[in-house]
C-alpha cells in the first residue's frame, strides 16, 4: 500500500520536474543515439560488405603481370593453402564518350563462357549476360552506367590496344572488385565517373588483347590457415619470369584498400566520438541529478521522519533515476537507430554496396543504458547520501545559513571592479566551487565537442590546399600510356595555352628495408621541377636529392627509417632486380606512400632512355578546352585529370560525412549547454528564490534580478569556453589519431571559424536556456518570499 | 472611515474602500473587507490586529507589492490599484522602504554591501556607512548576515529601508523573531529614523504594547478597520515593556 503511494509521488515528482527531466534525457538520448546509429551504421556496413564479398567469392590474394601461358596456372594452384584461383584477362582502355570534357579510362575483365567467374563474381544487376563468343557485346559497371546514363542496349565506343571498337553493352553489373571504383595508378582517387570495368567473353576478346592461350591477372582465395605472406611470396616467385607485378593481398586490393580506408575512419569514429558522448552524458546525468536531489532535501526529511528507511528513499531516487535514463536510453535508441539508417544508407550509396543489410545492434542497448544507468545512480546517491545523514528535524528546515566570504578576485583587491550585483555573482559562484567547475567542465565538453565535428572540414580543407596548391601547381595532369620519350614534353610545351610543362617518370616498386616492405610508387622529376615541390613538415622546399631518394614521412615510419638510412627498392617494370638506395630525407604529405627522386636517376635505375610516363602542365587562363582537345588526339595520352576537379571529387568525397558529423555533434553540443544551463539556473532559481524575490520587493526590476541569475550562468559558460577551446583540441587529436592512415594523414589544425562555430552554438543555447528559467522568475510570489525564513 | 488628524497633515498614501480577496481552491478567503486608511506626512503610526486579520496584506498592498480586489490607492494623485508592474517597480524603487519578519538580506552580501545594493538603484541616497551608523552599526559595516545576530541583521534591514530616503517606511513585525532586548532596539531605530529623517512611518504588529510609540494606532479586525486612535502621549521605544 505505502509503496504505491510512493510509486504515484513518483509519478508526480517526475510530472512536476518534467522540464529537467526532459533536458537530462535529452542529454542522454543525444549520447545513447550517438553510440548506437555509429555503431549500427559500421555494423550494417561490414555485414554488407562481408556478405558481398562471401557471396561473390571476393578474392584473397590478387597478381597482375605481363603475360603468362595457361599451364602457369597449375603452378599457382599447387601452392600451399590455395583453394580457389581464377586467372584471368584484365586490359585497360579508353572510354572516347564525348559527354565529358575528358575521356573517361575503362578495364576489360574477361569472363568464362556463360559469364560465371569462379572468383570475384559478377552481379548482374540489369539485362543479360553476353552471348558466347561476341566480341562486341559487355557487361558495364553500375556507378559509371549510372553516372551517364547508360542502359542495355546503349553502345559504348572503347579503343581497345589503339583500336575504336563499337561495344554493346547488353547488361549492367557490379562486383565486389570494383565497389570503389579506383582507376588503376598510384594516387588515383576513387571516381566513378572517369573509371568504367566492361566484362566481356574471354574467348571472344583474348585475340585483341594477344591473350590467347594466356593470362595476365590472377585472384585466388586461400583456406583457413593459409600463410599469407608465404602464399604471396610463391606466387611473386612463380610470377616474376612473366613480368609479374607484385601480389597483393586484399589489404591493397585497389577498390578494398579505400573501401578498408574509409571503414575504419569510421570505424574509428563510432568508437571514440560515442565514448566522449557517453562519458559526456553521464557526466552532466551525475552533476544535474545531485542538484536536483539536493532541492527536495525537505520532502525526503519528510519522508524520513515518517518513518521511512534510508533504504526505501535511496529506493525511490533509484527509480526516479532509472526512469530519466530510460527514456533517455529508449529515445536515444530509436533515435540513433533512425540516425544510423540514414547514414548507412548514404555510405552504402556512396560506396556503391548492394545487398543493403541494415539493423541495429541490439547489443547496444544494454551497455548505454548501464554506463547511463551508473552515473546517473552515482550522482542521486552522492547527494542524497548528505541529506540522509542529517537529522529529519535538521534536514527539514532549510539548508543552514549560507556562509559567504569575499570571492578570490576581491581578496586580490579587485572587489571594486565589480558592482553590488556582480559582486553577489562572484561569491554565490565561489561559495560552490565544486559547482561551479562542474557546470564549467560540462559547457567546456559541449564546445569541445562541436570543435571535433567541424575540425575534420579544416583537416580537409588544409589538405587540399597543402597538397593541391601548394605543392603541385599544374592545372592538369597527363597519364600517358607508357613510357614515352622525354620529346613528348617539348611537344606539349608546343600547345598555345600551355604556359609550362613538365614530365615525370612514375614507377611501381616494392621498398623494403628488414623485414618491413611496401608497394609504392616511385616518382622521378626532372632537375628544375617548378609543378610539384616537396615541402617538409614546415613548409620548406626540400631539395632533390642526387643519387638518393626521399620518402614521404609516413612511408619512412612504415618502413622504420630516417635520413642517412638505406631502402632496397625492387623494380616491377623494366630489368626486374633489387636495388639500394639512400634516403636523403622525408616530405610531408597528407596522402601517399611515395619515394621521390631525379628523373634522370629514376631513368637509370630502370635502365631506359630518358623517358617520362607523366605530364604535368600550366596553361593559361581560359586554354583549357582547346588544349584537352589538343592533347587528346595525342596518341599517347591515356587520361587528362584536371585539378580543379580532383579537388572538387576530393570534397564530394568527404562532404558528406562531414556534414553529418558536424550536424550531429553540434546538436550534441547544443543539447549539452542546455542540459547544464537550464537546469544550473533552474536549480539556482529554486534555492536562491528568496533572494531574488527579496530584491524584486525592494525595487528591482525584473530585468535587474534577472541579470543576476542569468549573468551567474553565463559567466560559467564564458569562464568554460577557453577551456572548451583546449578540450576541442584534445577531442580533434583524437579523432585524428584514431583515422590517421596510412594513406591519410590528417593534420591537427582547427581554423578560427571552427572556434567561432563552436563557441556561438554554445552561447545561443546557454542563453536560449537562461532565458527560459527568466521567464520563471516573472511568476516569483514577491509575497511568499517575505513569510519563509 | 478614516478620521482627519487634527493638524490636518497632508495624506502622503491613502487607501480607499480596498478588498483583498484569496480564492484558496473553492472558498474565497476576505483579507480586507472594504478597508479606509490613510498615512499622513511625517507620523508615526502602529497597525495592529491579531494574527490573521489582514494587517501584512495591507501593508502589502500599501507598498505596491500586491494588488487590491477592488478599491483604491492613491500616491501622489495616481492609483497604484491600477498601475502596472514597472510601475509598481519604480514605486517601490523610489518611494517605499520594507523592513519584513526575516530581514531578507542577501547572504552573499556584507551589510554595508546589502545597503549598497539599494543605493545603487536611487537617487539622492545617504552613504551607505551612514545609514549604517544611524541605527548603530559603524562597526560592523563589512559583517556578513551569517555573522550578525538577528537584532543586528534586522537593523542593516532598517538602514536598507531608509538609505535611499524613502518616504514612506514600512515595517511588517520587524520584532516578530527577535527577543525582547533586540527588539527594543530595533524599535528605538525605526524611532530615531521617523524623528530625524521625518519619514512617513507605519509599524505593523500584533504586539499590542508597542502601539504606546505611536501618533496614532489603527486597529485592524477581521480586514475591517475596527478603531482608531491618537496618542496623547507617546511612549519612547526604550521604556516599552513585554
Ligand atoms: N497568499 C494567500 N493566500 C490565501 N490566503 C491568504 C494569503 N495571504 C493571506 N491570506 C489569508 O488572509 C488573511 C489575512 O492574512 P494576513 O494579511 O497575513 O494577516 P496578518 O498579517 O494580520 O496576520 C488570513 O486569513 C490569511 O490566511
Ligand atoms: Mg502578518
Amino acid at each position: 500500500m505505502s509503496l504505491s503511494t510512493l510509486n504515484r509521488k513518483l509519478l508526480r515528482n517526475l510530472r512536476e520536474t518534467w522540464a529537467q527531466v526532459a533536458t537530462i534525457a535529452l542529454v542522454v538520448a543525444a549520447g545513447v543515439a550517438a553510440f548506437v546509429a555509429l555503431q549500427a551504421t559500421v555494423d550494417s556496413l561490414q555485414g554488407s560488405r562481408d556478405r558481398y564479398y562471401e557471396e561473390f567469392r571476393f578474392g584473397d590474394v590478387f597478381a597482375s603481370l605481363e603475360r603468362a601461358p595457361d599451364p602457369v596456372a597449375r603452378q599457382l594452384e599447387g601452392i600451399p593453402g590455395v583453394t580457389g584461383i581464377d586467372t584471368r584477362l584484365v586490359a585497360p582502355v579508353r572510354i572516347p564518350i564525348e559527354a565529358t570534357t575528358q575521356p573517361p579510362i575503362g578495364e576489360v575483365v574477361g569472363l568464362p563462357p556463360g559469364g560465371d567467374a569462379p572468383l570475384n563474381r559478377v552481379l548482374l544487376l540489369e539485362g543479360r549476360m553476353m552471348e558466347e563468343g561476341r566480341a562486341d557485346e559487355a557487361l558495364l559497371l553500375e556507378p559509371f552506367a549510372r553516372r551517364f546514363g547508360i542502359v542495355p542496349g546503349d553502345t559504348l565506343p572503347v579503343i581497345m590496344e589503339g583500336t575504336l571498337r563499337q561495344v554493346r553493352i547488353v547488361g549492367i553489373a557490379n562486383s565486389p572488385e570494383y565497389v570503389y571504383p579506383a582507376p588503376p595508378g598510384g594516387d588515383a582517387i576513387p571516381d566513378e565517373e572517369r573509371f568504367a570495368a566492361l566484362w566481356m567473353d574471354r574467348e571472344a576478346v583474348a585475340p585483341t588483347f594477344r591473350m590467347e592461350g594466356a593470362f595476365n591477372d590472377v585472384v585466388l582465395r586461400l583456406g583457413p590457415g593459409a600463410s599469407l605472406p608465404a602464399v604471396l611470396a610463391e606466387v611473386d616467385r612463380i610470377l616474376d619470369p612473366y613480368g609479374g607485378r607484385g601480389a597483393v593481398a586484399r589489404d591493397r586490393h585497389r577498390s578494398n584498400y579505400f573501401l578498408d580506408m574509409r571503414f575504419e575512419q569510421l570505424s574509428g569514429m563510432a568508437t571514440s566520438v560515442p565514448l566522449v558522448f557517453l562519458a559526456v552524458a553521464a557526466f552532466l546525468l551525475n552533476v544535474v541529478l545531485s542538484r536536483i536531489i539536493n532541492l527536495q532535501r525537505g520532502e525526503i526529511a519528510a519522508m524520513k521522519a515518517l518513518g521511512y528507511h534510508n533504504r526505501e528513499i535511496g529506493l525511490y531516487y533509484g527509480k526516479y533515476v532509472a526512469v530519466v535514463v530510460l527514456l533517455g536510453t529508449v529515445g536515444g535508441f530509436l533515435l540513433g537507430g533512425w540516425m544510423g539508417q540514414g547514414i548507412t544508407s548514404t555510405f552504402l550509396r556512396f560506396f556503391g554496396l548492394p545487398l543493403l543489410e541494415y539493423s541495429v545492434p541490439a547489443s547496444t542497448f544494454i551497455p548505454a543504458f548501464a554506463v547511463a544507468l551508473a552515473f546517473g545512480l552515482v550522482g542521486a546517491f552522492v547527494a542524497l547520501r548528505r541529506i540522509l545523514r542529517l537529522s529529519p528535524a535538521e534536514a527539514m528546515s532549510p539548508e543552514a545559513p549560507a556562509r559567504y566570504r569575499p570571492s578570490f578576485l576581491e581578496r586580490l583587491g579587485l572587489g571594486n571592479l565589480f558592482g553590488t550585483s556582480g559582486r553577489m555573482i562572484l561569491r554565490e559562484l565561489s561559495r560552490h566551487p565544486v559547482r561551479t567547475t562542474l557546470s564549467s567542465v560540462g559547457v567546456a565538453l559541449a564546445v569541445g565537442i562541436i570543435i571535433m565535428g567541424r575540425f575534420s572540414m579544416d583537416a580537409m580543407d588544409f589538405i587540399i590546399d597543402s597538397e593541391f596548391y601548394l605543392a603541385s601547381r599544374e592545372d592538369v595532369s597527363v597519364s600517358l600510356v607508357g613510357p614515352t620519350s622525354d620529346r613528348a614534353v617539348k611537344e606539349v610545351r608546343g600547345i598555345p595555352g600551355v604556359r609550362f610543362a613538365e614530365g615525370l617518370r612514375v614507377t611501381p616498386v616494392r621498398m623494403a628495408s628488414d623485414h618491413r616492405s611496401r608497394d609504392v610508387p616511385l616518382y622521378g622529376y626532372p632537375d628544375e621541377n617548378r609543378l610539384r615541390i616537396l615541402l617538409d613538415g614546415e613548409g620548406r622546399r626540400v631539395p632533390m636529392p642526387v643519387g638518393g631518394v626521399v620518402l614521404t614521412r609516413t612511408l619512412a615510419e612504415m618502413l622504420g627509417v630516417e635520413a642517412g638510412d638505406t631502402v632496397r627498392v625492387r623494380l616491377r617494370e623494366g630489368r626486374a632486380d633489387e636495388r639500394t638506395l639512400v634516403v636523403t630525407g622525408t616530405v610531408t604529405q597528407a596522402f601517399g606512400l611515395q619515394g621521390h627522386m631525379r628523373l634522370e636517376d629514376l631513368n637509370q635505375l630502370l635502365g631506359e632512355d630518358p623517358a617520362v610516363n607523366q605530364l604535368r602542365l600550366a596553361l593559361d587562363r581560359g586554354s583549357y578546352p582547346e588544349v584537352e582537345r589538343r592533347l587528346s588526339e595525342m596518341p599517347r595520352v591515356m587520361e587528362v585529370t584536371r585539378k580543379e576537379q580532383a579537388v572538387a571529387r576530393m570534397r564530394a568525397l568527404s562532404g558528406d560525412t562531414q556534414r553529418v558529423l558536424v550536424l550531429v555533434l553540434s546538436l550534441f553540443g547544443a543539447v549539452i549547454a542546455v542540459g547544464v544551463v537550464y537546469n544550473n539556473a533552474r536549480v539556482a532559481l529554486s534555492v536562491r528564490a528568496r533572494d531574488l524575490g527579496s530584491l524584486r520587493v525592494l525595487g528591482f526590476t525584473r530585468r535587474e534580478v534577472s541579470t543576476i541569475l542569468v549573468g551567474e550562468q553565463m559567466i560559467q559558460v564564458l569562464v568554460a569556453i577557453p577551456f572548451g577551446l583546449w578540450i576541442g583540441r584534445i577531442l580533434a587529436g583524437l579523432l585524428a589519431g584514431s583515422i590517421d592512415q596510412e594513406e591519410y594523414r590528417f593534420p591537427l589544425l582547427i581554423s578560427t571559424e571552427t572556434y567561432a562555430f563552436a563557441v556561438s552554438v554554445v552561447l545561443a543555447a546557454a542563453v536560449a536556456s537562461a532565458f527560459l528559467v527568466r521567464r520563471r522568475l516573472d511568476k516569483l510570489d514577491l509575497i511568499g518570499v517575505l513569510k519563509t525564513r | 472611515m478614516t478620521t482627519r488628524s487634527a493638524d490636518s497633515a497632508k495624506a502622503v498614501l491613502e487607501a480607499r474602500d480596498v478588498t483583498r480577496t484569496y480564492r484558496m481552491g473553492e472558498v474565497d478567503v476576505h483579507a480586507l473587507r472594504g478597508v479606509d486608511f490613510a498615512l499622513f506626512q511625517g507620523e508615526f503610526l502602529v497597525l495592529v490586529g491579531a494574527s490573521g486579520s489582514g494587517k501584512s496584506t495591507l501593508m502589502n498592498i500599501l507598498g505596491g507589492l500586491d494588488r487590491p480586489t477592488s478599491g483604491s490607492v492613491l500616491f501622489d494623485g495616481k492609483d497604484l490599484a491600477r498601475a502596472g508592474d514597472r510601475e509598481l517597480t519604480e514605486f517601490r524603487r523610489r518611494h517605499v522602504g520594507f523592513v519584513f519578519q526575516f530581514y531578507n538580506l542577501m547572504p552573499s552580501l556584507t551589510a554595508r554591501e546589502n545597503v549598497a545594493l539599494v543605493t545603487e538603484i536611487a537617487r539622492d541616497p545617504l552613504a551607505p556607512a551612514e545609514a549604517l551608523e544611524m541605527v548603530g552599526l559603524g562597526h560592523r559595516l563589512d559583517h556578513f548576515p551569517s555573522q550578525l545576530s538577528g537584532g543586528e541583521q534586522q537593523r542593516v534591514a532598517v538602514a536598507r529601508a531608509i538609505a535611499k530616503r524613502p518616504e514612506i517606511l514600512l515595517c511588517d513585525e520587524p520584532t516578530g523573531a527577535l527577543d525582547y532586548r533586540s527588539g527594543v532596539v530595533v524599535l528605538e531605530v525605526i524611532e530615531r529614523v521617523n524623528q530625524e529623517l521625518g519619514t512617513t512611518t507605519a509599524v505593523i504588529t500584533h504586539n499590542a504594547p508597542i502601539a504606546a510609540m505611536a501618533n496614532r494606532v489603527v486597529i485592524l479586525h477581521d480586514g475591517e478597520v475596527e478603531e482608531e486612535r491618537r496618542n496623547e502621549s507617546r511612549t519612547p521605544a526604550s521604556e516599552i515593556r513585554w
